[in-house]
């Protein structure tokens, strides 16, 4: 009997330790910097997806021509990398090359100290500079000194659709909110949804939220937000935003069980090619994914693409455009001398030559430096690149991201609360409320 | 005679010293391994998640010591107190899903028959597969427009799975179940074969049914097992991250967003260590009274035999 008592004991321990791991799961998570690294090899993580390949050749090529400044390259799903770097570079372990989208997140790497300022850089090295597209370059600035340099596509938000199922109905595509609210109704007789929607992702709703917001009220709504004004999540053009939103959700304007879609397996893109849905509001690094999973579908010119429609009454400038800018470049301070040199000789005559610029241009994407236009005109895609390049280039206004552009902890807030938005388990008013409680934080 | 005296007070003498070390247990020094590993892998972080608690830090800077600022900033969370009734609610319909199913299957698989044994290793396969594997395959099976009910014409099984608010619990509460009942047969049916086979033969002899022999000696046989596999279950239930994670990422909206998620998404997605450190030292003491009630349900004279008479 003792024994069994024993056994029992033991048996509550084990309970007890299991108990207490999740919590120290919490704290002791940071992956190893990429293994079978030499010193002076600098490590970059780049992300899975359309410019995985391109970013895998420029490597090679570079890694070919200079064997003593070689990068080791490592590849991570978007979600997973986001989490893994920033825990990573807190703990001392990052890579030379630190992935980005500028925003709040590079401020807070900034903010302590982990990426090296590039400023002089890009003095001693003006064909750097001039390269590229200075409203990109922008984006990596804090406070006036450039910490992240672009590395590869402009990405602004597009509304694609379906013209096949635009022809069976007989519509064009919407130019002003008013036309897509009366598109709704049509597209539901014919037994079409209007809009496909990955809503499960979350950040999907969000370039919802962005437009409208940049439609009705301009690019100072956000401007405000992100300057951490107090009561700027109140502004009449947020509240207005969120109810459209759910004028459009009660219209049943999006696909059925829009919040069990996920987009990081491409399903919403998915429901718009294969026709169930009509349009889809997503980033412009879609198209390199419908290139490949719906080739006939792009080659027969059945996709349609045209900027987000006009809201009446709103101050916005229709040309303004939202999304990500780029994806930028950090130099992590903790990398050796040797990384470092290696990095910035990778920045300066690895990235964006010929070979690489016609690559990323044959993925279906817009690299972002200047005069490609010929190299832009000459390719299959060329109506959709020079279309996104002639967006992002003419753009007076190029708002990034929310998720990126504020803070972590607001980004997590906002999102959530931006889903019980869709389901309309809050009204616009709760929504306002709750995220100026997380003004500054 | 006198020889013979001493040697039997020697041996009673013997017979106390060995019935003391009996009631002793064996020698303490058999734990330190264990003691050591545990001090290292779960006190000693857990008092660093503790200090933790009471600073802010971004994962990056430097650690602040910041009071009581963190453990207010989530004891005044709506979402912390939402998290805790979701974690609640996982945790009862588990329970009420997972014991009586894994309670049947264990007796049903505890007979001998082939058939038996070759079905026990079927129910045996969801616990082989990760919970991210299983996880990603029931989201793209549950999808409402590419999943299972799309695909086999089914349009009951075309629900708004894991978009909808109202259903998504009881989904999570069925994947969950269908991965770890599995686990909790083996227990049970482990259980069920230590009862000694004389007990139902005497049984029979006075003549009772099989559902009388089912309530009568297989239930009450099996008690220590019972508490064994809730304790796992209850305490487990504060452990589900991995597979609700990939599942539904705690949405829609707060829907699934339990403590162990609530605790990750603050410290790796809001990147605020000291309130998710103040959440992680609320689950510890959430899971450790939850423990020791379970034990307590054992009952005071657990020394008490449930073999009597076999």
């Amino acid at each position: 009997m003792h024994m069994k008592n024993l056994k029992l004991r033991t048996a509550g321990m084990a309970v007890s330790a299991a108990a207490l791991s999740i919590a120290l799961a919490a704290c002791g998570s940071s992956g190893p910097a990429g293994s079978g690294t030499s010193a002076d090899s600098a490590t970059m993580w780049g992300l899975t997806g359309g410019n995985q390949p391109v970013l895998q050749t420029s490597v090679d090529s570079w890694n070919k021509a200079h064997p003593d400044s070689s990068i080791k390259l490592d590849f991570f799903a978007n979600d997973a990398y986001k989490t893994k770097v920033r825990t990573a570079v807190g703990a001392g372990q990052g890579p030379t090359f630190i992935y980005g989208w500028g925003g709040g997140v590079l401020k807070s790497y900034v903010d302590s100290g982990q990426v090296d300022d590039l400023s002089g850089f890009l003095k001693e090295h003006p064909d750097v500079q001039s390269r590229y597209l200075p409203s990109v370059l922008k984006n990596g600035e804090i406070e006036g000194k450039t910490y992240a340099l672009p590395n590869n596509n402009v990405q602004p938000v597009v509304l694609y659709y379906n013209k096949e199922v635009f022809e069976k109905i007989g519509a064009e595509a919407p130019k002003t909110w008013d036309e897509l609210m009366a598109l709704v109704p049509k597209f539901k007789e014919a037994g079409v949804a209007p809009f496909s929607l990955g809503g499960q992702s979350k950040w999907p709703d969000l370039m919802w939220l962005e437009y409208l917001v940049e439609r009705i009220g301009g690019p100072e709504v956000f401007a405000n937000i992100a300057a951490n004004k107090p009561n700027a999540w109140s502004d009449p053009a947020v509240i207005e935003a969120l109810t459209k939103i759910q004028d459009l959700v009660d219209a049943g304007g999006f696909i059925n069980g829009f919040s069990s879609v996920a987009a990081d397996s491409n399903a919403d893109q998915a429901l718009m090619y294969t026709g169930k849905a009509a349009m889809i509001l997503q980033g412009g690094w879609i198209y390199q994914g419908l290139k490949k999973d719906a080739a006939d579908f792009v080659k027969s010119g059945k996709l349609g693409y045209t900027t987000f429609p006009t809201v009446e009454g709103g101050k916005g400038d229709p040309a303004n455009v939202v999304g990500n800018p780029s994806n930028f470049w950090s130099l992590s301070s903790k990398a050796t001398e040797g990384q470092k040199k290696a990095a910035l000789d990778y920045v300066a005559d690895g990235m964006f030559t010929d070979e690489n610029i016609q690559g990323l241009i044959d993925s279906g994407a817009v690299p972002v430096v200047n005069g490609i236009e010929d190299k832009l005109a000459a390719s299959p895609d060329k109506d959709f690149l020079t279309y996104v390049y002639g967006m992002a280039k003419n753009a007076p206004s190029f708002t990034l991201s929310w998720d990126q552009a504020l803070s972590p902890a607001q980004g997590d807030a906002m999102l959530a609360n931006l889903d019980q938005i869709f389901l309309k388990k809050i009204t616009p008013e709760q929504f306002a409320s709750t995220m100026n409680a997380t003004i500054g934080k | 005679m006198s020889t013979t005296t001493t040697t039997r007070e020697q041996l009673s003498r013997r017979g106390q010293a060995s019935r003391r070390t009996l009631e002793k247990g064996p020698s303490g020094w058999l734990a330190a391994p264990a003691l050591a590993f545990f001090m290292l892998f779960a006190i000693l972080p857990l008092l660093g998640v503790l200090f933790l608690s009471f600073t802010r830090w971004d994962g990056l800077g430097e650690i602040k010591l910041d009071g009581l600022s963190s453990w207010n900033t989530v004891l005044a969370d709506p979402v912390t107190g939402n998290a805790l009734l979701v974690t609640a609610k996982i945790m009862l319909f588990s329970f009420i899903v997972q014991a009586p199913i894994s309670l049947l299957l264990g007796v049903f698989t505890a007979a001998s028959q082939k058939y038996r044994a070759a079905l026990a290793v079927l129910y045996f396969v969801p616990l082989l597969l990760s919970s991210a594997a299983v996880a990603i395959a029931f989201k793209a099976l549950l999808d409402p427009n590419f999943g299972l009910g799309p695909g086999l014409g089914l349009p009951f099984l075309a629900q708004d799975w894991l978009g909808n608010s109202d259903l998504v619990l009881f989904v999570v509460v069925f994947v969950i179940a269908w991965q770890f009942v599995p686990f909790h047969t083996l227990i049970y049916q482990g259980g069920v074969r230590q009862i000694p086979t004389s007990l139902y033969e005497a049984a029979q002899i006075d003549g009772a049914g099989r559902i009388q022999q089912f309530f009568n000696i297989t239930l009450p046989q099996l008690k220590y097992t019972m508490i064994t596999s809730s304790t796992l279950m209850v305490v487990g239930s504060l452990a589900y991250f991995d597979l609700i994670f990939v599942l539904t990422a705690g949405g829609p909206g707060y829907s699934t967003r339990l403590l162990p998620l609530h605790m990750y998404l603050t410290g790796f997605k809001a990147n605020d260590m000291g309130a998710a450190s103040a959440l992680g030292v609320i689950l510890v003491v959430i899971g450790l009274a939850l423990a020791l009630f379970l034990q307590r349900l054992g009952g005071k004279n657990r020394n008490a035999s449930q073999l009597e008479g076999a």
